[in-house]
């Protein structure tokens, strides 16, 4: 008997363990053949980039990162989702997202995973702020993320 | 007269200097874009930052709206720069 998929969404200031995440997203399911995972962490772009800050939208965020996931368990037939976002102020090289998705098999998990990381960057109200040597200053949209967004819309 | 929970983030919200404020309109049907011509009659950093070119995101009670979606009394309504995520 196959079990509903499980979604876990959260957004927290603290660090998150995606070897820790695995296994419990995997939670003994024996239908699950695998998962794949895209883990996000703050690049140092320039030698400037001291650190970037994240606010989010709370309530909106968890709503919108929480159907994103349900699509994605209907589209590809997941067994498990789990998004992890941080928020708060973060240096280069820390973790900031961890996309997480499990299925019976790898290319509805692989596929699933990039859509929804996709879709993320353009649907759930985060924001970044980079501090620099010369200042702070919020992140633009990026017209890519964009298209990487509609090219999902585009098979739907 | 109803009454909206206006809610700013980000950029929009450093600029607006404030995270939300009540906003009263009339008690007739009303829009996204009725909202936003509101805040825009304010002049200022307002018509700069939602009457121009510059583009910027709505939310009506945490779902993303259009122009043209209705507001209701009570509706929580926020403002914000295209996200950034991920």
């Amino acid at each position: 008997m196959q079990r509903e998929p499980s979604i876990r969404i959260v957004v927290q200031a603290e660090d998150f363990d995606p070897g820790q995440e695995e296994a419990l997203l995997h939670d003994g399911d024996l239908h699950i053949g695998g998962s794949a995972a895209f883990v996000g962490r703050v690049r140092a772009d320039g030698d400037d980039l001291l650190a970037l800050t994240l606010e989010h939208y709370p309530g909106m965020t968890e709503k919108s990162l929480q159907a994103l996931a349900e699509q994605a368990a209907e589209r590809w037939q997941l067994s498990g989702v789990t998004v992890i976002h941080r928020i708060g102020r973060l240096l280069p090289g820390e973790r900031i997202v961890l996309v997480l998705t499990a299925s019976a098999h790898r290319q509805a998990a692989l596929t699933a995973c990039e859509f929804l990381i996709d879709a993320l960057k353009t649907d759930a109200p985060f924001w970044k702020c980079e501090e620099r040597t010369r200042g702070k200053h919020w992140v633009e949209a990026k017209a890519g993320d964009n298209n990487a967004r509609q090219r999902w819309a585009n098979h739907e | 007269m109803s009454t909206l929970h206006l809610r700013y983030f980000a950029r929009l919200r450093e600029r607006f200097g404030r995270d939300a404020e009540p906003l009263g309109i009339p008690a007739v049907p009303y829009t996204v874009a009725d909202v936003i011509a509101l805040l825009v009659a304010r002049g200022g950093i307002w018509a700069d930052e939602l009457g121009g070119p510059r583009v910027f995101r709505v939310a009506v009670d945490q779902e993303m709206a259009q122009l043209d979606t209705p507001v209701h009394d009570g509706a929580e309504v926020a403002i914000f720069p295209p996200v950034t995520g991920g």
